[in-house]
């Protein structure tokens, strides 16, 4: 896929801007923040990265964005522009009208993620119904056709099957027609390919891509996986901590990233063939861990494990900047 | 139609508070009920002197008064002292029986949990068949064959449970024996009895010590049946089933007699209801909501 | 699934045999002469010598089983010692009563229970699943026989509503099936709430929740159902404890079911009714449980036993 824009940033079109997004969890003897401050915009046609290590909040703002957070005991402030709608403002019925139709979302264990004892074809059928209002026949029909476009063999059969019956793979496809059968403007995918095999993984993102074409869809993809982001997505956003600390276009972030976090996960993917081209035979890792959501570290977020950390890392927080470049980042070292 | 936001539950922290608070009072009302009756029935003789066996034909069938807050039954007794003095019989039924299918029960469970193999085998056909029956009817029926009377009650209902015991103690140990603790002991060579004293069982205790605590209330309520159906506990002995039982025809004229004893056994298997469920939330970290 | 099907059927025949076994025992040992015994108190030189002779007393024990097993298959459960008549008339005569008291009852505790359960769990730790929640906690805790009792002396004694006992029309069967209900009820409520609470935890309800379907429509059309397998299980496991329920139920309002006849022959002492009604007992709840256990398959289509 190429990586060049035809459009300069600022015109091209936005079809999701979130801004200042904090979600807070009330316990009923603690308040955690799992997302402080992300400002993130989604391009028409384009595929933005999130990436971070597990808790590191990039799962919550995707379900935050369609607010599927039972709130209490979720407490999410902010803004979340959708076709100028603010979608945190909006009643109930009409995000129910969003979701599924503008804005759909797939999840990470398709095992689970599927109703055991409903057949797909009537899972799929389902939204068609609720979102275009068609007949149940009708409804039918559109969704063995979407079983065909995300290539499932036999879909006519494979339609009155139930989710059990089905390899990981193919509940994944499964999925992936039920949240693009209303042709959405945007598909929030949660670690789309995690839970599946290596070789899985690639037939599925080279699917995801194909319909994005088609549908003219933009992806919000979220994932811990390095590699795969680098692939596909054009912009990244990197998290930490519940944190935005970097953004820049793909092919910059990978060659030149700014943040030390971004340097530590570039440097620690396990190069095939590492230890016999350059004779290093240990993995980079970032030393200590990331820190508990109930125990966030002055200053920096990430200064403790910062291999660069200054004094200013440890007594101030860092705002996000934006380079000339176009790039975003939170650290000390660029401002 | 109301518009109903899923996002928006009940479940506000003031919900969850109330709620855990809730369940831990709930827990402590079943403690208190329990050690009131367990207090009542070890001072019985200091609350209530007089013998309640004793008959007085001259004031039977007598509503609640001041001279006997629960009336009098159909032989002049005092219904209150009956089911002071009756505590003592069915709460020592109820540790008794508990007792004995524990004792039974358990080691069972383990073995034929943890050996596997044909023991197992045949122990599991065997509970099969009793478990086949409702536990009651498999009281009654044993009743049948023995007789009647306080041991034959407590043996009964004692049989009766002990299958129980034998699955569920059964059940954990297999899920345990899977765990990896266990693969680890047994590969660093430590003997099997010493693998089922100290990891198995202390790992299966928290199921039984739940269970054992409903199972005292059942046995309460088994053997009153068992006395209500006039098959268990005899009189004079005061049995709260027995005691029902045999204020049952009165039930027009005097309801009193027939209605404090089972108010009686109602609260004691409430309380054990309310320890067990408390104790249930509190052990099991696994028990949602 | 045939194969289940025949593997269940033979498991409960062997229980059945087991039961049998069990009962041919338990009444062999008695004390005193087992003809004597089971003749009954009414009876004469010469019925013992026939029953001596039917039993096969002088005979080995595995021949006397054989024998007992070989009547048990011709429906055969022998004479009652009371009224010398065929045991297995009156088991046929009372039976329908005890099992339309049971079937009434499994019924009204679905019909309340189910919902009551649904209530508390989609609106967890209001004021209604706290109502909901102890008065289950309460009918679990109840004696069926003393909850009869009080529903005779609210609605028979004070009110004067309907009738304390016996059979008739519908106002008969209320109270029974209602108190012999009352336990199943709170165990249904109960369970169904826990399952659903389980069930609108899992994942597959956030992803219905992101089709944009209303909470209503992810209650009924994808929570429900899988919340109801578990319930299913255990209505056919407390169908058990309702027929042990019933035996108390049936003496409370004269119900003239095979419960007060098992009760009424173990004060007589006829054992040989006594036998029987056990068997039947015995035969009706392992039934029960092998229609429940092949019905899964259709309830649940992960469950298919091949």
């Amino acid at each position: 896929m190429s990586h060049t824009e035809t459009h300069p940033r600022n015109t091209a079109e936005r079809v999701l801007n979130v801004s200042n997004l904090r979600v807070r969890f009330e316990t009923y003897d603690d308040v955690f923040t799992a997302v402080e401050g992300v400002d993130l915009s989604l391009l028409k046609d384009k595929i933005l990265g999130l990436v971070g290590e597990s808790g590191c909040g990039k799962s919550v703002t995707a379900l935050s964005i369609l607010r599927l957070l039972k709130t209490p005991p979720a407490r999410i402030e902010g803004a979340i522009a959708h076709k100028s709608l603010d979608l945190l403002t909006l009643p109930e019925a009409e995000m129910r009208h969003i979701r599924g139709d503008s804005i759909s979302m797939i999840f990470q264990e398709p095992m689970s993620s599927l109703n055991p004892v409903m057949p797909v074809g009537r899972q799929i059928a389902e939204t068609i119904i609720l979102h275009r209002g068609v007949s149940k026949g009708a409804a039918w029909k559109q969704a063995v056709e979407m079983l065909n476009l995300v290539q499932i063999p036999s879909p006519a059969q494979r339609a009155k099957e139930y989710p059990h019956r089905m390899s990981g793979g193919m509940r994944q496809r499964v999925m992936i027609a039920m949240a693009l059968a209303c042709q959405p403007e945007i598909l929030l995918a949660d670690e789309p390919t995690t839970a599946l095999d290596v070789t899985i993984q690639a037939q599925i993102m080279r699917l995801m891509l194909r319909l994005k074409r088609e549908f003219k869809t933009s992806i919000l993809l979220i994932s811990h996986d390095l590699a795969l982001i680098s692939e596909m997505a054009s912009r990244v956003v990197v998290m930490y901590a519940g944190q935005v600390v970097e953004e820049a276009r793909g092919r910059e972030l990978f060659l030149n990233p700014l943040h030390p976090y971004t340097k530590g996960l570039l440097s620690s993917l396990p190069v095939i063939g590492q230890k016999f081209s350059t004779g290093k035979r240990r993995l980079n890792e970032i030393p200590g861990v990331v820190p508990s959501l109930r125990d966030i570290p002055n200053g920096c977020r990430f200064h403790p494990r910062c291999s660069k950390a200054m004094s200013i890392c440890r007594e101030q927080a860092p705002k996000l900047i934006k380079t000339s470049n176009g790039i975003r980042v939170r650290c000390w070292l660029w401002q | 139609m109301t518009e109903n936001d899923q996002t928006k539950t009940n479940d506000s922290p003031s919900g969850r508070i109330f709620a855990k608070f809730i369940s831990n009072r709930i827990a402590l009302v079943g403690l208190v009920l329990i050690s009131s009756y367990v207090i009542v029935a070890l001072a019985a003789p200091m609350i209530y002197p007089s013998d309640p066996n004793i008959l007085n034909l001259n004031q039977v069938l007598r509503p609640p008064s001041a001279a006997d807050f629960l009336g009098t039954d159909e032989l002049g007794r005092s219904v209150l002292g009956r089911i002071i003095w009756g505590s003592r019989v069915s709460l020592s039924i109820a540790f008794v029986v508990v007792g004995v299918g524990m004792v039974f029960g358990v080691p069972i469970g383990l073995a034929s949990g943890y050996y596997g193999g044909t023991f197992d085998f045949v122990i599991q056909r065997c509970t099969d068949v009793l478990l086949a029956f409702p536990a009651f009817l498999l009281a009654l029926a044993l009743i049948a064959v023995l007789g009647v009377g306080f041991i034959n009650t407590v043996t009964s209902v004692a049989i009766a449970m002990i299958p129980q015991y034998i699955r569920l103690v059964r059940a954990c140990t297999l899920s345990v024996k899977e765990q990896v603790y266990v693969e680890a002991a047994k590969t660093v060579g430590t003997n099997s009895f010493k693998i089922l004293y100290r990891h198995i069982l202390p790992n299966v205790m928290v199921p039984i010590i739940v269970q054992t605590t409903l199972n005292l209330g059942i046995a309460i309520l088994f053997a009153a049946g068992l006395g209500f159906l006039g098959v268990g506990i005899q009189p004079p002995t005061p049995e709260w089933g027995t005691m029902l039982g045999a204020g049952r025809i009165y039930i027009f004229r005097a309801p009193h007699v027939a209605t404090f004893p089972g108010l009686a056994i109602f609260l004691a298997v409430l309380g054990f209801n309310l320890l067990g469920d408390g104790l249930r939330d509190a052990l099991d970290p696994r028990f949602k909501g | 699934m045939l194969n289940h099907a025949i593997k269940r059927l033979f498991a409960s025949v062997f229980v059945i045999l087991g039961i049998s076994l069990l009962l041919f025992v338990m009444l062999r040992s008695l004390p005193g002469d087992p003809a004597v015994v089971l003749a009954g108190e009414m009876a004469t030189d010469e019925d013992i010598v026939l029953i001596r002779e039917q039993l096969g007393l002088d005979q080995p024990v595995y021949i006397q089983y054989g024998r007992f097993l070989n009547r048990l298959i011709h429906f055969d459960l022998g004479r009652s010692a009371r009224t010398q008549d065929p045991v297995i008339y009156d088991i046929k005569t009372r039976l329908p009563n005890t099992l339309l008291l049971a079937i009434t009852a499994t019924f009204l505790a679905c019909l309340i229970g189910i919902p009551a359960g649904i209530l508390s769990a989609t609106k967890p730790h209001t004021w209604i699943d706290y109502l909901a929640t102890s008065t289950a906690l309460f009918g679990i805790s109840m004696p069926v026989f003393w909850l009869g009792l009080m529903m005779v002396v609210v609605f028979s004694v004070i009110l004067k509503w309907l009738p304390a006992g016996g059979t008739g029309g519908i106002e008969h069967l209320v109270m029974p099936s209602f108190s012999l209900a009352a336990f199943l009820i709170a165990f249904i409520a109960r369970m169904t709430r826990a399952s659903l609470l389980e069930v609108l935890s899992q994942d597959y309800i956030t992803t219905a929740r992101s089709k944009g379907l209303s909470e209503q429509c992810v209650i009924s059309r994808h929570a429900i159902k899988n919340a109801l397998i578990p319930i299913v299980t255990v209505i056919g496991l407390q169908f058990g404890r309702l027929l042990g329920g019933a035996v108390l139920t049936e003496t409370v309002f004269a119900w003239p079911g095979i419960g007060r006849l098992l009760v009424d022959s173990i004060t007589a002492r006829d054992y040989p009714m006594v036998q029987g009604v056990i068997l039947t007992f015995g035969l009706l709840f392992v039934l029960v449980n092998l229609i429940v256990d092949l019905s899964y398959s259709l309830i649940d289509p992960r469950i298919t036993y091949d």
